[in-house]
């Protein structure tokens, strides 16, 4: 330590110490915030990032920018988190086939393995949101059915609509229905927001409450129509429908038959 | 005399020693009914009115009309823990736990709409074929009551069970009368007994739903029908039928039959759709609160018209001298159907003072013979159409891929457009309908048979019609246009001159007519 | 032109055709039979509807095509009901239709108006009285007959005064006041700024002070919406940009056309879409109305930190929120 102290005002000593300062930080933090991965070598680690730059170079980087930076059609994907990739590729909204006003979930263009690749890939860029394990998901056993629809309600029902059905937004987008949606999809997109959809972090609705919310979509889903044909469960103007084509029209026909003289 | 006869005729006289009832018995069980199918569209109102009592006193019996809140614990286990109102969770109740109960509240729900729908259809058919003329102006205007206490009752209902879509109805309800100006928020806190939603409103519309509504609806439905009785239905045009007499079915058995037989119609028709499809699912709506709202939120579609109307406008408001006033509330949702549903009320004197007909008329006018009136009617049904599409402009857009935006300003340009549009091509349709009239009576039916003659050219055979057709083609009026003059008999203009003016011009306007065919015509054509 | 020419002249009531069961006995008793099996029919509904209500269990689920699964009890209950009541109608109306005499009969109209006697004598009578009762001549009668009844029609006015509170300046307050914390609705969770990434929305409430309770009346006009941007991307004046933190902007939720929650927000266009509407407020201008019906943009709610880092309004709001009023006088 003498040694050390003679270069105390060295006019090197205080860069130095910020960057050791920095390094510390750095890797305490990134450490105690390291989340579980599978048990990886480093070497085949790198190797699956690799793979995935290389998929990702063929299919994304027209629009994406060579090293994921965007560009004029194409936001930047670093700091978007292995769960943005995997929704929107696994969903196969991605690769966008046309630049119109919205990606829609279409068969998807990578197999699971593919996908698994390029989120790698993706997630190496930047921190971001990881790809939920299925403990993570286990909504069954977390989640709340009941709170699930007030959180649905309070948070989802203006674009999703009240039973989850989908509903317009401006300019011809729209929010789809989520009914057959797996659970991870709608989980990675609260987590990451695609495209017009808000990110809904997990301080601002819980693990839990994403659990809950799921646990309620899944139980509107599966839930029989209780009255009768569900009319596609968006409120009056299908029933108004109903009334004017069938009802009426049911009873005109009977008014005719009616004062139809008998042969 | 039989044992059956015995005691009818006991019974009979005892009621009459106590009445007088045989006499009005006696002349009304032979009353004649004209039978035609477009006469059973107001009876569909009235059995739909009978069966909206009949089932709503069945979930009186179960509806609790308050706002305190409770946590629920019923058998709907998705809202279970949650804090709502007593009469959310009435309405729960009777979904879930009352057998039969959630069939009642659908019975309830779908006469509501169709007592609307019978309503229109019926105003319709009375509008197109002039059945509001002279006698039966009364009628009509306690009929355009009929239809706006119905807009009126149907909101309160649904929104009785205090669920998020009623709620967020309430809430722009509220906005409406807050937007009056000078008395506005006075009303609004009278209304709702404080600020909204507070927790009086709910108990307080449903003794108008029930019980104020109701009763106006049985006093004016009484007098509609006893005027309809004494002034005796109209009959359409036709061979035998003429302005003093009334050709038909008597009361008994035949009408009464077929009547009471139709009731029982609507009564299965509704009980049916109410087994099979779905309406007004509170539960998956859930309570309301001010804080929630749901993408495709609509009212019942009686009022999607004003929605529409409310969604389309411009977004007009005035601040001037400290004070504020939101035209783009007030005109669409007050001042826009004011007038519609004043014009409404007052054809038939706008009518009558434009022709000029003072008398009474049984016969039904066929409405191509009417092309103003018919246009006219066309022209109001566009208007309401683009406001009634507007307002799911948003579930219309997601179903066939197109934008709110672009349904927003299809509707703006085209509730002006449209209307005129309709006006012209409906009169010019009915004057073609009214030429085709003409040369069916001169030349007969077309066959489609060709016939070779002696001289080489081919004809096509034509069937001349029957006399009861032709009679049907040729009974209406046309009357001659108002040729008021606007001075009086020295020559000096009189006061009222602009009046007349505009008098004669409507009158001319509404006289356009092919003219139908004579006896000398028919003489003419007999020559060729 | 046509009164001048002779119309085509009516050619009466066309000769009655009669029905197979006028002449025919089959058929006669054939039409019987159908009446038959109509009634018939509607006492099986009736039966079916018995036995619904009481020996259907109402956890019974039935898949049918169109329908999907539904619940069996409700829709056999209906079915029976339905069944039980439209069979009875068709009976009946089918009876009438081919048993019932369907000879037209010919019924005559008298005019509507009475005879001019009748009149004549209703206004002898009602002169008669109205001069019995002498109103005419007695004014000071008739003034105060009128004053009396006049003034009672003011008494039921008056019952209707305690509906409500007057509403003051109610419309203009809300619970949010200086160093109000922000909490996630629900959850009631107090957030900080690190909490929300960029394109992140939070629903959010004012946090309750000790003992008071959440009203539905409160939260009409407390509820508001948090959204974060990036800072460059806001184009607000520097009084309203003030009002920010950190890219974090805060807007009163309650829309400021007709009062529907608005809480859709897209997070590419950074728009802000009301449902009910359709109203579009854009929200790095402040919620300025750039589509639909509304007139006004949505009051801002400035916000900042505490002392713990927490999310808190600046100020109360400084406008009225919600649907406007005739005394709203700012813009």
């Amino acid at each position: 330590m003498k040694h050390l102290s003679r270069y105390r005002r060295h006019k090197a000593a205080a860069p130095l110490l910020l960057l050791f300062a920095l390094l510390a930080i750095g890797t305490t933090f990134s450490v105690a915030s390291a989340t579980p991965s599978k048990s990886m070598s480093t070497f085949a680690r790198t190797a699956a990032i690799d793979e995935g730059r290389a998929i990702f170079l063929k299919g994304c980087s027209s629009c994406h920018g060579l090293n994921a930076e965007g560009g004029q059609v194409a936001p930047s994907l670093i700091g978007v988190g292995a769960a943005s990739v995997d929704f929107q590729v696994g969903t196969g909204r991605m690769p966008m086939a046309d630049m119109s006003q919205q990606a829609m979930r279409k068969p998807p263009k990578y197999n699971a393995e593919q996908v698994a690749l390029l989120a790698q890939y993706v997630a190496s860029l930047a921190t971001g949101p990881a790809i939920p394990t299925d403990e993570v998901l286990n909504y069954e056993r977390d989640g709340n059915t009941a709170q699930g629809g007030q959180l649905f309600r309070t948070n989802c029902a203006m674009c999703h609509n009240f039973a989850a059905q989908g509903g317009a937004l401006t300019q011809g987008k729209y929010a789809p229905t989520l009914m057959g949606v797996e659970p991870k999809y709608m989980y990675e997109a609260m987590l990451t927001g695609p495209q017009s959809m808000p990110v809904f972090g997990d301080k601002v609705i819980t693990p839990a409450e994403k659990l809950s919310i799921i646990k309620w979509i899944k139980a509107a889903q599966a839930e029989p129509a209780l009255g009768g044909a569900a009319l596609g469960r968006v409120g009056p103007v299908t029933e108004g429908l109903l009334i004017w084509t069938l009802g009426i029209g049911l009873l005109i026909g009977v008014a005719v038959w009616l004062a139809m003289k008998a042969r | 005399m039989s044992a059956r006869e015995r005691v009818v005729g006991t019974v009979a006289g005892y009621v009459d020693d106590r009445t007088g009832a045989a006499k009005w018995m006696k002349k009304n069980l032979n009353k004649v009914f004209p039978d035609h199918w477009s006469f059973l569209l107001g009876e569909i109102a009235l059995y739909s009115f009978i069966i909206l009592l009949l089932s709503g006193t069945f979930l009186t019996f179960w509806f609790v009309p308050s706002q305190h809140e409770v946590i629920y614990n019923g058998s709907y286990q998705p809202l279970s823990g949650l804090s709502m109102s007593e009469a959310y969770q009435s309405t729960l109740h009777i979904s879930f736990d009352v057998r039969g109960g959630l069939l009642m509240r659908q019975i309830h729900h779908w006469a509501a709409l169709l007592f609307m729908v019978a309503i229109v259809v019926h105003l319709l058919r009375v509008y197109f074929t002039g059945a509001f003329r002279k006698p039966r102006e009364f009628n009509w205007i306690i009929g355009v009551g009929l239809l706006t206490l119905g807009i009126v009752e149907g909101f309160l209902g649904y929104s009785l069970p205090d669920d998020l879509l009623s709620g967020t109805g309430i809430r722009i309800a509220e906005a409406i009368i807050q937007a009056l100006p000078v008395v506005g928020s006075y009303i609004s806190y009278f209304a709702f007994g404080g600020a909204f939603p507070g927790d009086a409103f709910i108990p307080r519309i449903y003794t108008v739903h029930v019980l104020l509504l109701p009763g106006i609806f049985l006093a004016l439905i009484t007098v509609h029908l006893m005027l309809v009785w004494y002034q005796k239905h109209t009959q359409y045009p036709g061979p035998g039928r003429t302005e003093k007499n009334v050709v038909g079915y008597p009361l008994l058995p035949v009408y009464m039959a077929k009547a009471g037989g139709f009731f029982f119609i609507v009564f299965g028709v509704i009980a049916f759709l109410s087994a099979v499809a779905s309406i007004n699912p509170i539960w998956l709506y859930g309570p309301y609160t001010p804080g929630q709202i749901s993408a495709g939120s609509q009212p019942d579609w009686y009022m999607g018209w004003l929605d529409g109307l409310v969604r389309m406008s411009p977004p007009l408001e005035t601040h001037a001298f400290g004070h504020t006033i939101s035209w783009n509330i007030l005109i669409p949702g007050l001042i826009v159907p004011g007038i519609m549903f004043t014009g409404l009320a007052l054809y038939p004197f706008i009518e009558s003072w434009i022709s000029g007909d003072k008398r009474e008329h049984h016969i039904l006018d066929r409405p191509r013979n009417v092309p103003n009136r018919t246009a006219l009617g066309a022209m109001a049904l566009t208007f309401t159409i683009v406001g009634l599409l507007n307002g799911g402009n948003d579930i219309i857009s997601t179903t066939f891929h197109l934008t709110i935006n672009q349904m927003m300003w299809f509707s703006r340009i085209g509730i002006l457009v449209l209307p005129p549009i309709a006006f012209v091509i409906t009169k010019r349709l009915c004057l073609s309908l009214q030429r085709a009239d003409r040369d069916l009576v001169l030349h007969g039916r077309e066959t489609g048979t060709l016939v070779r003659m002696p001289s080489g050219e081919f004809v096509e055979v034509h069937e001349p019609i029957s006399p009861e057709k032709a009679w049907v083609l040729t009974q209406h009026e046309q009357p001659k246009p108002l040729e008021l003059s606007d001075t009086d008999a020295r020559g000096v203009k009189r006061p009222g001159a602009i009046k007349n003016k505009l008098r004669n011009r409507m009158s001319r306007a509404n006289a356009v007519a092919v003219p139908k065919v004579s006896a000398q015509d028919l003489k003419e054509i007999e020559h060729h | 032109m046509s009164n001048e020419l002779e119309a085509i002249s009516d050619p009466g009531l066309p000769a009655h055709v009669h029905r197979k069961a006028d002449h025919d006995p089959i058929a006669e008793k054939k039409a019987e039979r159908q009446v038959a099996i109509l009634f018939l029919l509607s006492a099986a509904g009736t039966i079916l509807f018995i036995y619904s209500y009481i020996w259907i269990s109402q956890d019974l689920f039935i898949y049918l095509p169109v329908l999907g699964t539904t619940n069996a009890k409700q829709l056999f209950l209906g079915v029976g009901l339905a069944a039980s009541l439209f069979f009875i109608g068709a009976g009946a109306i089918h009876w009438a239709k081919t048993l019932m005499p369907d000879e037209e009969v010919i019924a005559m109209r008298h005019e509507m108006r009475s005879d001019d006697a009748d009149r004549a004598a209703l206004v002898k009578s009602a002169k008669e009285g109205a001069a019995a009762a002498g109103l005419g001549r007695r004014s000071l009668i008739k003034r105060t007959m009128g004053l009396s009844l006049g003034l009672i029609g003011l008494s039921p006015l008056l019952l209707l005064r305690d509906l409500g509170p007057l509403p003051a300046k109610q419309l203009d307050v809300t619970s949010w006041d200086k160093g109000t914390r922000l909490v996630t609705d629900p959850g009631n969770r107090p957030i900080k700024p690190s909490d929300l990434e960029v394109g992140a929305v939070a629903q959010v409430l004012p946090q309750l002070r000790a003992g008071e309770e959440r009203t539905l009346n409160n939260i009409g006009k407390d509820a508001v919406l948090l959204i974060r941007l990036r800072p460059e991307e806001f184009q607000l004046t520097p009084e309203k940009l003030a009002m920010t933190h950190e890219g974090i902007i805060a807007f009163s939720k309650i829309c400021s056309h007709m009062g529907c929650a608005i809480a859709l927000y897209e997070q590419q266009t950074k728009h802000l879409l009301c449902p009910c509407h359709q109203s579009t407020f854009d929200v790095p201008r402040g919620a300025k109305v750039i589509f639909g019906p509304a007139a006004r943009p949505l009051p801002q709610l400035g916000i900042s930190v505490d002392s713990e880092g927490y999310l808190v309004a600046q100020n109360p709001f400084s406008e009225p929120v919600g649907p406007s009023f005739w005394e709203r006088n700012t813009k």
